[in-house]
């Protein structure tokens, strides 16, 4: 199996004023997973979207060899008429369909448009249990969990006889154990010869499935490495990615911790749609000036849930528990209390729950404090300049100008916006919830020092992170989460990954 | 992506700018271009001050109810019920002063609350029930429509005391006739002196502007657009200006009109209310984790929509010297329209004061340039209807291309 299956040379795509692409090499052998890396930006999408067809033939310079063939491909259907089928960082499903449905959308099999529904039935089981679901075809998407979606996807894929399957980002939300299930699958996939492209943030990932790693920067190949013939570590693919050596991830920091600012106490809530069912139980923590609290857990264990139902009972029903700032008990039962109390939530998913996306930067920066340069109701437009520039300055968020579209801003770039956006409301307490998810190991460097600037003007950080290198990497106290319960809290010197995941395991045998 | 961490520049080229904002340029294009072909093919019939009256008496009231429904639009949703409580509160109004014999100055503030009373109705539902506004204001509008044929038991009253027609139906003395010199061409002063004087306070304001601008580093139009812009402005505006004062001068509800097209432009550009509206429709979710009263907003916002539907029907009312059942039917999608002409997104989140308004008047004059013409309704409608398609696919193709 030496064949090279797809070769791209010289891949130049322009957008009008960026060159997306610049001579772009990437040369895939037969039956191998093929990791894509590179910070945000970098091209890899891009490229692959080149490859499928989006951007049609012409509209680029460079050849694609698919097969031992020059491929000019105009539409995504004729990339996919040869095998080559990409799957998304989101999911192309229809959520209220069944899984057969969406397997076979757009590709059904019928006769005369009338739908076969046994044959379509039986053939997706077949496809099902190739990618290990055990799930009935009628199903509907709605009903099954993110990973299991994520495998619907590769089961639609292996459905249009896949030869190369190109996954964008495949494992960006899910937990850990859908993720080993997902590379698992892949393994067994190569096993059977097929290929894969997987473009990925995560690199421990990205070792442990790689036969081949491309690094793009810039719209560039930088190089290719090959994993079988030298041992690469993490730091040496960081080391590409950024064009220089990272020596440490997370930037120092000396912690100065004072008193308590935030204190909750036995906190119960029960869970937003199940009315009847307790989904938090008795939590308690507390944050303390220039300290960054984390919370780790698995997902579902009720971290994000915690922050929310915290800041101004933004989820669940039947929220009971106390909540003190300096040691006196504030109100935080509407967001604009909880805001007053000197609380900050920036949420895990910036584009559905942060940003306005069609509103500039500006605006977006002002959004939860507009008063602050207003007078009776009337915006001053000059000192509402005049604060996003200096956020966008202190914050180094690049773009053109605080006019631009937040759409148009990379994922790094945006959360610097949220952060902006949490900081001008002057919060003494901020929950930051996946505060480096999706975006790029430069951005991530630049958020953590942000995090260490924040800490450092004595406000309280409360992290919730579930990458455990982050957390061990950039809080003074961990505590761990597992079911709706704080499990453990563990000192900067008792954390590890070892120690988080054993209170994991320990509380779960309990119950 | 361009990585650009200079500093922001002030002026854009005028490339980009003509592209960030070809939709404005090309609507108020499209206004004119819609204005000189029915000047022409209705043999300079347009242009006629007594048209020009009318054309405004015949629109204001849509305009009127565009900048209610614009905010609507902005925050995500849709009222199909204005041309129902149009007819509602105009058949009230005629109860109250043709029946009961109440004074004008107590029926019409009495006539707004009513409206925003209706539109609170609609608002509960959509803002704290979560309704859709489409489904709520669907059933708003057979309610009112019934409510309007109930306490109008079925018929026409009319006619209205003189005072109270003016509102629709009067002009604005001309309180400069002593200093007239032209007396035989110019019968109403006033009006073209007022004109000249806002236009040339709208070019001292504009220039200050551009000064402050600069001082505070905030983005600038090209220099060479500001004044053309400000040219086809003054001109129009005082052409207009001039044609209604050798007529009757202007009419007291383009004086409503403009009053509230400029409150409502203010609204929208420079107040929280209005920031919060445009980032609600934008992004529900993340307005309301920033703090935003998100139920309230749009409560607000249908209490508004009411309060300014009852005052187009009083004007409707008025102007037809009678209050009937089938007042205002069809209203609502001529308003509708208007706002999507002028480039509101039906997803909510986008579209500005001025294209609603822009918008209405394109309806306007192709009702009025039609009807002079001598088009029947069936053709005038099929017209509309494509000009509302083109439209919105050249915000689409301009989306895509961008």
């Amino acid at each position: 199996m030496d064949n090279i299956i797809l070769e791209m040379r010289g891949i130049t795509k322009t957008f009008p004023g960026v060159k997306a692409l610049d001579d772009v090499n990437l040369k895939v052998r037969e039956g191998e997973i093929h990791a894509l890396v590179g910070e945000n930006g970098a091209g890899k999408s891009t490229l692959m979207k080149v490859l499928s067809g989006v951007y049609p033939a012409g509209s680029y310079d460079g050849e694609i060899h698919y097969d031992g063939e020059v491929r000019n491909f105009s539409t995504i259907s004729d990339s996919e008429h040869l095998g080559i089928i990409i799957i998304h960082q989101e999911l192309a499903l229809v959520p209220l369909l069944s899984i057969a449905e969406n397997i076979f959308l757009g590709n059904e099999i019928a006769e005369k448009g009338v739908i076969d529904w046994p044959q379509t039935f039986s053939r997706t089981r077949e496809l099902l249990g190739k990618v290990g679901l055990k799930e009935p075809p009628t199903t509907r998407i709605t009903d099954i969990g993110i990973g299991k979606q994520q495998l619907v996807e590769i089961a639609k894929a292996l459905s249009k006889k896949v030869r190369l399957l190109i996954l964008d980002e495949p494992t960006a939300s899910l937990n850990e154990t859908d993720s080993d299930a997902l590379l698992k699958l892949l393994m067994e996939f190569r096993k059977q010869g097929m290929t894969s492209i997987i473009i990925s943030h995560k690199l421990n990932e990205i070792k442990t499935v790689a036969d081949k790693i491309t690094i793009l920067r810039d719209g560039g190949t930088v190089e290719t490495l090959d994993c079988h013939n030298e041992d690469i570590g993490e730091d040496r693919i960081i080391k590409g990615m950024v064009g220089r050596d990272m020596e440490d991830r997370y930037p120092a920091r000396e912690p100065k911790i004072g008193e308590t600012l935030l204190e909750v106490k036995n906190w119960n809530v029960y869970h937003q749609h199940h009315r009847d069912r307790q989904f938090l139980y008795d939590v308690n923590f507390t944050v303390r000036a220039g300290e960054v609290v984390g919370i780790a857990g698995l997902m579902g264990a009720g971290r994000t849930e915690t922050a929310m139902s915290l800041f101004g009972k933004s989820w669940g029903h039947r929220i009971s528990g106390d909540v003190f700032m300096h040691g006196k008990r504030v109100d935080v039962s509407t967001i604009p209390r909880a805001i007053a109390a000197g609380l900050a939530y920036v949420t895990e998913d910036r584009k559905h729950l942060g940003l306005v996306l069609n509103n500039n930067i500006m605006h977006n920066t002002t959004l939860a404090n507009l008063d602050a340069v207003a007078s009776s109701g009337v915006i001053d437009t000059h000192a509402e300049a005049k604060v996003a520039t200096d956020y966008r300055s202190k914050l180094r968020i690049r773009s053109h100008s605080i006019y631009q579209e937040a759409v148009n801003l990379s994922g790094g770039n945006q959360q610097k916006v949220v952060l902006s956006k949490w900081l001008f409301t002057s919060p003494e307490v901020l929950i930051l919830d996946e505060p480096t998810r999706g975006i790029d190991v430069g951005a991530k460097y630049e958020i953590y020092t942000i995090i260490n600037q924040l800490a450092a003007e004595g406000k309280g950080i409360l992290m919730i992170s579930s990458e455990m290198p982050e957390l061990l990497g950039t809080c003074d106290r961990i505590y761990v989460m597992n079911e709706g319960r704080i499990v453990a809290e563990l000192s900067r010197s008792e954390a590890s990954q070892e120690s988080i995941m054993r209170a994991i395991m320990r509380s779960g045998e309990k119950h | 992506m361009v990585a650009e961490t200079s500093a922001a520049k002030t002026t854009p080229s005028i490339g980009v700018y003509l592209r960030n904002n070809i939709r404005e340029y090309g609507l108020l294009v499209a206004l004119v271009v819609i204005m000189l072909f029915f000047q022409v093919v209705t043999n300079g019939v347009l242009f006629k001050p007594v048209n020009i009256t009318n054309l405004i008496l015949q629109n204001s009231f849509i305009v009127i109810m565009a900048l209610g429904m614009l905010l609507i639009i902005v925050a995500g949703h849709i009222d199909l019920s204005v041309g129902s409580i149009v007819a509602f509160t105009g058949g009230i109004s005629a109860i109250m002063l043709v029946k009961w014999n109440l004074h004008y100055a107590v029926v019409v503030p009495l006539c707004l609350i009513l409206g925003g009373m209706v539109g609170a109705a609609q608002g509960y539902w959509v803002a704290y029930q979560k309704i859709p506004s489409f489904i709520v204001t669907l059933a708003g509008m057979l309610v009112f429509r019934g409510l309007t044929y109930l306490v109008l038991q079925n018929r026409p009253i009319g006619p209205f005391p003189k005072d109270f027609q003016v509102l629709s139906t009067g002009f604005v003395p001309d309180f400069l006739a002593f200093l007239n010199p032209a007396p035989g061409t110019i019968t109403n002063l006033a009006a073209l002196v007022v004109v000249v004087a806002l236009v040339a306070l709208a070019i001292y304001y504009g220039i200050k502007g551009r000064r402050t601008n600069v001082l505070h580093g905030t983005e600038n139009e090209p220099l060479a657009f500001f004044i053309l812009q400000m040219a086809v402005i003054a001109v129009v505006a005082i052409f207009l200006g001039f044609q209604l004062s050798t007529y009757k001068g202007f009419p007291n509800v383009l004086v409503v009109m403009g009053l509230l097209i400029a409150l409502y432009t203010f609204v929208t550009t420079r107040s929280t209310i209005g920031r919060r509206i445009y980032a609600m429709g934008g992004n529900e979710k993340a307005a309301k984790l920033s703090g935003i009263n998100t139920e309230r907003l749009t409560f607000y916002t249908f209490v508004n929509m009411g309060v300014l539907a009852a005052l187009a029907g009083m004007i409707i009312a008025a102007r037809l010297n009678s209050a009937t059942p089938k007042a205002g039917v069809g209203f609502e999608l001529d308003v509708i329209a208007a706002c999507f002409i002028g480039g509101a997104s039906a997803s909510g989140g986008v579209g500005k004061m001025t294209g609603a308004v822009i918008g209405a008047f394109i309806m306007g004059v192709m009702n009025n340039g039609m009807s002079i013409m001598g088009l029947g309704i069936d053709y005038q409608q099929l017209v509309k209807g494509l000009v509302l398609l083109a439209a919105v696919f050249f915000d689409v193709y301009n989306k895509n291309k961008g």
